[in-house]
């Protein structure tokens, strides 16, 4: 069978994989290591601080949604998550503070930290191994120098705009050494959290722990990580003159080339296509093209929020994919 | 694509062209020309650009100005009538005293320019004040021989109507009203009585002193009537036929008279002259009215006395001094019937001729039924605005003082040898507060009753709703009908064609109210009174003969000109008559909200100058031509023009309900022909401020848009600027509102893209897990995490500190500590001083204010001052979730008690069973809250925030959803706010065009993968922004469960509802099924033992109840047999004693033992 997802004017077919052991009488479709090591291959498109784009190829689908679920909502990453208040005077209350300060991303390394330990109390729960400290200290003053017609409150007083910048660091005991190369700070630094006025201020302390993102999406390491399925445009009949210019114009800029000689549509990049199905809608393309995805080819996006760098959460989610795996196999229920 | 990059490219431009026209914050952004991208020097187009006249009319007009204008009228204009009215005060003992009210002033003296200074109106809302003026009245009278002035005497306080001219927030700009703690967007146009916001509705009823025409044609009856209303007495008087033949009913007239005989004693005394009169020529009306003469031939009745004296002897009088029946007769025709004509020097002709007018109504609805009115006609009906409300109520509270003011005078003047001469002003401040307190007394409960009309209103205020900007909003647009809402009449409640423009077609309740609850439609303006006597000038100067020179032989000749109902001539021209007219009040010379209009069937010109009519304003059109050109529309855009301007130049006008049924009103331009005489403004102006909220309306099923109405005013969101300062009885806020992403142009008029109450939530409509059935949606949990649904409550805990005659007052008492010095948990919220800290958590069970009581404060105050002593009564937080003190105030209310309000807020996160809805009537309840990476998602990687069924579609018909959805989608792609303004908006084509061009389908449906197993969805999903408002219904207000808890004291069953921690009711059908089952212990455990189950002693002898195994009856232990039943049992036994019947209980072993 096909590996191509069809994709009609309204429905999509042939969606689910089906090389799998007793569903045809022809090969035995069993999983094979050698078969998938010759066969599998990653692909490496973009890659940067923030931003992975990579291709899995020859993987079954639910690997790579494993891949994608882990990365959501299991690979662990440290953020605020109890606020002590001191002073607030700001109009903004305190709960709507402390849930914006939970949601900046911090720039801190996961492993440095150990799982907190919710048995035991509030005063023995956080320890130099598994908590960061940060606070927050800000008053909002007069600009004394500030030119008399002026209406911009950032010019007119100091400390109008309290900034995720704003929180600071507090190591506490060994951390001063472990987290002296790399101190916490947010990876994004300029995110809004509050807005003051003179005389108002802001006083507290965050206690910043280990999560994971199915508890809550601040502990998520991931903006967003996601994959698509390949496009796949097969041509059956040539293509040419008026016809190719109005069929190239259905694809976004780069996905339809033109042969210059013979006036012939070409799949010049399939990759850029966002299967808009536009071609679907004109009527004189109806036999002469069939749109497709490629079911086991994944283009993986892998945004990361700023703790770690995409691949790393990307290797993060194979590891805990592999733990799962072994705990399964090691499971007494399995023997 | 080209349409979308000229729209960014323009728009810029727009932004960086500086106006130079006056400063107006909030309208200055509307007039910019930046929606249609548009600036300055593009080309004007006038059929796409003249709906800046809608801004430029809500600018000088607002949508509340109909409720300021009216209390403008009364406190400027209507007060100096009423003094004038009641001006002499007069002593029934000394014939030489009298006091006259000269003038009358609120809140400002006659000595300063400058109004006086009224406590801030937020300071009276926190303080549980009256916002209110002083009324000031200049007065003369006597002391002794001497007359007296004396000025700025105060005679009360008029609560006063926020943002009116009397207010202090008036003409206020935005700083200002900063510094005042008020929101700018605030409409005003309440009062605040008692420190509650109090709007005064507008209310719907018959138009009076106009003539109605109705039959019956079961009973074969048709009858003309008027109500009669003056300052003094409201009235009705009916022409009606009875056999065939016409009469005249009065309620102060024991039976109907004949109307010849009315005629005749007003003077008409020939039969002749009463034909001409009646009929005119018109022989098909002679014949029909001819019996009529003959039964007062055969009556005998030839004279203008006979006929008074016929009358006064079937009047109903209840006079002291007895009259002559003669002289009942004339005080019957000159003041009772008809009473808005007043009669001078016997001289009846004007109104025999209005009665002779209703006959001949009456004779042409006998002649041809359809020449009846129609009491739902809009035209037929006046607004009673909050002025004339206050008005009445005023005049009645200052008839009642000055009659309190004159007894106490008499009494005074009564005594014989007074030793100095009597200053009457000395006692004019003891009645002054009955003003003020009869005035706040009205508003703050909304009983107005009104002695001189035996009139007696309930429920004519109420309580400004401030759930959301929109409900406030609403409230103030809200007109009430007279008609009781439980009579089963479709006609009072069906949409009326003459509504349109004038009320909102899609704004009205649904139930028991549906219909008859309105809602004002934009740009309705509702007039004030007018005086009459220079409109009647004007007519005679314009060729009217007048009606007392008209011989009445051809009085039915010409067309009849007809002012305010009443008969004032005739004139044979009467197009030319109407267009000079019209030609006046275009230039300015008379007032714009006067109406003229003609009535073919009936032969008249109308001219109408009375207030309560609700009008609109037109563009003009003459020869196929709009009057409104570019040029114009350009000079409003530069702000050169205003939209007052546009009236003067005669470009645009007011028609009222009446005037817009003689005109010929083009919808658009494309439309006008030679015969049109008006073109519509804005077609959307149909809506009004709440149905402008939805998008796409035009294309939704119409009660989908009225569910909307209803539903937007229970949304969550901002309130006002002033939000946080409030504190309200029960406020919900929502955290992080945002504006839609498909606006309306009414949105940006009425400034709920300022104050939202909803959020852009993206939506998939799709088939999930099953718990999205029945409406119910499915929730993102990642969503919810990052600020989705997030509202607020605040609560409001009043309390106060009482002062008892003793000296004694309720006191504050500091918070308790336990050994180590740290306070007890109870009092862990508190802080020294026993009150709340703000900021501190509560937890169900901890006391946020630790008053006590005196333990004596009835004592006698010159007890000995004992120890004093005191008894804790704390206000303690009792709550399933606990509280956040968000504010604790401290003041002193008017009587000097010390008054503590603590406010408790509330943050929740969305949770199943909480509310939600669109804005088109669709709402559903969380059904489920899923993880992120269960939820399908698209290729950019996207996840709903919500998914909602598809089923919600094919019977609701809400295809403006659908549209919103694809509008949105663009414009998040687009980067800009598309519109889904009613018949305009964006267009679903270009939108389309837009997402193709953006890589997307052109119909906004998306593949997507499933998140759970990866793979494709085998369907592509509809998939886009729509806007969401989270509703106020929340499940932590409502979930309830007992195990056990309270009894009632009198049945010791388990109490009803929540509040009370009360028990769920196993009612009567489920009874009947646990019967129909045959659980019969499972009903003896529910009903009875669960419940109230009692043991007692029943004597077997006798059969009654006894106690403590002794029966009373038989004086005797032996029979006693202890038995379980129901305590209400019981009690019902011991209430039948008690009525003299005995039930005996005749006891019998049913399971006999072996």
């Amino acid at each position: 069978m096909s590996n191509i997802v069809g994709i009609e004017y309204n429905r999509v077919n042939n969606t689910t994989a089906n090389d799998f052991p007793g569903f045809s009488s022809d090969g035995s479709n069993a999983w094979d290591v050698e078969k998938f090591k010759e066969t599998f291959d990653v692909q490496i498109t973009s890659l940067s601080e923030r931003e992975a784009n990579f291709d899995l190829i020859n993987i079954d689908t639910s690997m790579a949604n494993a891949f994608r679920r882990i990365m959501i909502s299991e690979v662990p990453s440290v953020a605020a998550e109890y606020v002590y208040f001191l002073t607030n005077t700001s109009v903004i209350q305190d709960e709507v503070l402390a849930h914006r300060i939970g949601m900046i991303p911090l720039k801190v390394d996961p492993d440095m930290l150990s799982w907190i330990d919710t048995s035991l109390s509030e005063e023995e729960k956080f320890t130099d191994d598994n908590t960061v400290v940060m606070s927050l200290n800000i008053k909002c003053t007069r600009n004394l120098n500030a030119p008399k017609d002026c209406t911009d409150p950032k010019i007119l007083y100091h400390n109008s705009s309290v900034y995720a910048k704003d929180l600071k660091f507090e190591p506490q005991g060994k951390q001063v050494e472990t987290f002296a190369k790399c101190p916490v700070v947010p990876s994004d630094p300029d995110i809004l959290l509050a807005k003051l006025r003179p005389d108002q201020e802001i006083s507290l302390r965050v206690h910043c722990i280990l999560g994971v993102g199915g508890d809550h999406a601040k502990f998520s390491p991931v903006s967003t990580a996601s994959y698509r399925l390949l496009p796949h445009i097969n041509i059956l009949k040539p293509i040419t003159g008026e016809q190719a210019i109005k069929f190239q114009k259905c694809f976004l800029p780069g996905v339809i080339g033109i042969n210059e000689e013979t006036g012939e549509a070409y799949v010049k990049d399939a990759r850029k296509d966002t299967v808009s199905r536009e071609v679907l809608r004109h009527e004189e393309f109806n036999d002469k093209v069939k749109l497709g995805r490629i079911r086991d080819h994944f283009i993986f996006n892998v945004e990361s929020t700023g703790a770690m760098t995409p691949e790393e959460i990307f290797f993060k989610s194979v590891r805990i994919l592999k733990n799962k795996a072994s705990y399964l196999k090691n499971c007494p229920i399995t023997q | 694509m080209v349409s979308a990059t000229k729209k960014r490219k323009t728009t810029s431009k727009a932004h960086k062209h500086t106006h130079e026209h006056e400063k107006d914050e909030t309208f200055d952004e509307l007039l910019k020309p930046i929606y249609k991208g548009k600036k300055l020097t593009d080309e004007i187009n006038t059929a796409d650009d003249k709906w800046h006249l809608l801004p430029a009319f809500l600018k000088v007009k607002g949508l509340v100005k109909q409720h300021l204008d009216s209390f403008n009228y009364f406190v400027d204009v209507d007060l100096k009538k009423i003094i004038k009215a009641n001006q002499l005060i007069l002593s029934d003992v000394d014939p030489e005293f009298y006091l006259k009210y000269v003038d009358i002033r609120v809140g400002k003296k006659s000595t300063s320019s400058a109004r006086d200074y009224l406590t801030p109106p937020h300071e009276c809302r926190l303080r549980d004040m009256t916002y209110s003026a002083p009324i000031y009245v200049d007065i003369e009278y006597t002391r002794g021989r001497n007359i007296i002035m004396h000025k700025d005497v105060e005679i009360g306080r008029m609560p006063i109507m926020l943002r009116s001219n009397k207010c202090t927030l008036y003409g206020a700009d935005e700083k200002q009203m900063a510094k005042l703690n008020e929101c700018p967007l605030d409409p005003g146009g309440y009062f605040i009585v008692n420190g509650t916001e109090k709007v005064i509705l507008v209310q719907e009823q018959l138009s009076k002193n106009r003539i109605i025409v109705e039959a019956d044609e079961k009973k074969g009856i048709v009858q003309a009537s008027v109500t009669s209303s003056t300052h003094e007495r409201k009235s009705k008087t009916y022409v009606i036929t009875k056999n065939g033949k016409i009469y005249l009913k009065h309620n102060s007239i024991a039976e109907e008279i004949p109307i010849v005989i009315v005629l005749k004693a007003c003077g008409i005394v020939s039969d002749l002259e009463i034909m001409q009169l009646v009929c005119g020529n018109d022989s098909s009306y002679q014949d029909i009215f001819a019996v009529n003469l003959e039964e007062a031939a055969k009556l005998n009745l030839y004279t203008q006395q006979q006929a008074l004296e016929f009358i006064g002897a079937k009047v109903k009088t209840m006079r002291r001094q007895k009259l002559s029946i003669l002289q009942e007769g004339i005080e019957a025709i000159a003041t009772t019937v008809v009473a808005h004509l007043t009669v001078e020097a016997l001289d009846f002709r004007e109104k025999a001729l209005y009665m002779a007018m209703m006959t001949r109504r009456v004779v042409m609805a006998i002649h041809n039924p359809k020449m009846v009115d129609d009491r739902d006609y809009v035209g037929n009906k006046r607004l009673e605005l909050a002025g004339q409300m206050v008005s009445l109520l005023f005049e009645d509270l200052f008839k009642k003082f000055n009659s309190d003011f004159k007894a106490t005078i008499d009494k005074v003047l009564e005594k014989p040898n007074r030793a100095m001469e009597y200053d009457a002003l000395l006692s004019i401040n003891v009645h002054s507060n009955n003003i003020t307190s009869g005035l706040n007394r009205a508003i703050s409960t909304g009983n107005w009753s009104l002695k001189r009309f035996k009139m007696e209103r309930a429920g004519v205020t109420h309580v400004l709703s401030r759930l959301s900007y929109i409900s406030a909003l609403g409230m103030m647009t809200r007109i009430s009908s007279q008609f009781e809402k439980s009579r089963k009449v479709s006609g009072p409640r069906a949409l009326q064609p003459s509504q349109f423009g004038m009320l909102c077609t899609a704004d009205t309740p649904e139930g028991e109210a549906c219909g008859l609850v309105k809602n004002l439609a934009l740009m309705t303006h509702i007039t004030s009174d007018d005086e009459e006597e220079p409109i009647k000038r004007v007519c005679y100067v314009l060729g009217v003969e007048d009606i007392s020179l008209i011989d009445s032989a051809s009085l039915h000749l010409n067309f009849g000109v007809y002012l305010n109902g009443t008969l004032i001539g005739t004139t044979r021209f009467p197009i030319k008559f109407v267009s000079q007219f019209r030609h006046l009040r275009r230039t300015g010379k008379v007032s714009e909200f006067i109406s003229i209009y003609t009535n073919s069937h009936q032969k008249a010109v109308h001219i109408a100058t009375d207030g309560g009519r609700i009008c609109r304003p037109l563009i003009i059109v003459t020869n196929g031509k709009s009057h409104v050109t570019a040029d114009h529309l350009r000079s409003l855009l530069e702000g050169k023009l205003v939209f007052d301007d546009f009236l003067k130049l005669g470009l645009v006008e007011y028609l009222d309900v009446n005037e817009e049924n003689d005109s010929f009103i083009a919808l658009y331009e494309k439309d006008i022909n030679v015969a049109s005489t008006h073109m519509e403004i804005e077609p959307f102006t149909v809506l009004g401020a709440v149905a402008g909220l939805i998008p796409y309306p035009h294309h939704n099923q119409s009660p989908r848009n009225t569910y909307q109405c209803a539903m937007g005013k229970q949304a969550i969101g901002a309130i006002a600027y002033n939000q946080f300062k409030r504190i309200d009885t029960l406020l919900y806020l929502m955290i992080y509102p945002q504006q839609p992403m498909v606006k309306t142009k009414t949105i940006e008029l009425i400034d709920y893209d300022k104050l939202p109450a909803g959020q852009n939530a993206t939506v998939a409509v799709m088939s999930y897990s099953g718990y999205d059935i029945e409406d119910a949606l499915v929730i993102n949990k990642a969503s919810i995490d990052r600020g989705f649904g997030r509202c607020e409550t605040r609560r409001k805990t009043t309390t106060i500190l009482k002062r008892y005659p003793n000296h004694t007052q309720d006191i504050i008492s500091g918070m308790r500590v336990d050994e180590n010095g740290d306070p007890i948990w109870q009092h862990k919220a508190l802080g020294p001083d026993g009150l709340g800290e703000v900021g501190m958590k509560l937890d169900s069970g901890q006391i946020y204010i630790n008053k006590a009581v005196p333990t004596n404060p009835t004592s006698d105050l010159n007890a000995a001052p004992e120890q004093s002593q005191y008894r804790d009564t704390p206000v303690m937080y009792r709550a399933p979730e606990p509280s956040h003190i968000d504010q604790v105030m401290m003041s002193v209310s008017d009587n000097d008690q010390a008054l503590i309000k603590v406010l408790l807020r509330q943050n929740r996160r969305p949770e199943l069973g909480d509310k939600f809805s669109s804005r088109h009537g669709q709402k559903g309840v969380c059904g489920i809250i899923v993880q992120q990476e269960d939820m399908p998602f698209n290729d950019q990687g996207i996840v709903p925030d919500i998914i909602m069924n598809p089923h919600g579609f094919p019977s609701r018909m809400t295809v403006g959803k659908m549209i919103e959805l694809v509008s949105g989608k663009a414009g998040v792609l687009n980067g800009s706010l598309e519109y889904g303004t009613c018949f305009g908006g964006s267009k679903l084509e270009d939108m389309s065009k837009i997402l193709v061009d953006q890589g997307f389908n052109y119909s906004g449906k998306d593949m997507l993968y499933s998140g759970i197993t990866g793979e494709c969805l085998q369907a592509y999903i509809f998939f886009g922004p729509i806007y969401y408002q989270k509703l106020k219904h929340m499940v932590l207000d409502k979930m309830h469960a007992r195990a056990r808890g309270p009894r009632a004291v009198l049945t010791r069953q388990p109490t009803e509802g929540r509040s009370r921690d009360g028990g769920l009711r196993l009612g009567e059908m489920e009874r009947d099924c646990v019967i129909a089952y045959g659980a019969s212990q499972l009903l003896l455990e529910r009903l009875m033992i669960s419940s109230d189950a009692f043991e007692v002693d029943v004597c077997d002898e006798c059969g009654l109840m006894g106690y403590s195994g002794w029966c009373t009856t038989c004086k005797s232990a032996e029979n006693i047999i202890k038995m379980t039943i129901p305590y209400a049992a019981k009690l019902l036994f011991q209430e039948l004693l008690s009525m003299n019947i005995a039930p005996r209980l005749r006891l019998e072993d049913i399971f006999v033992k072996a």
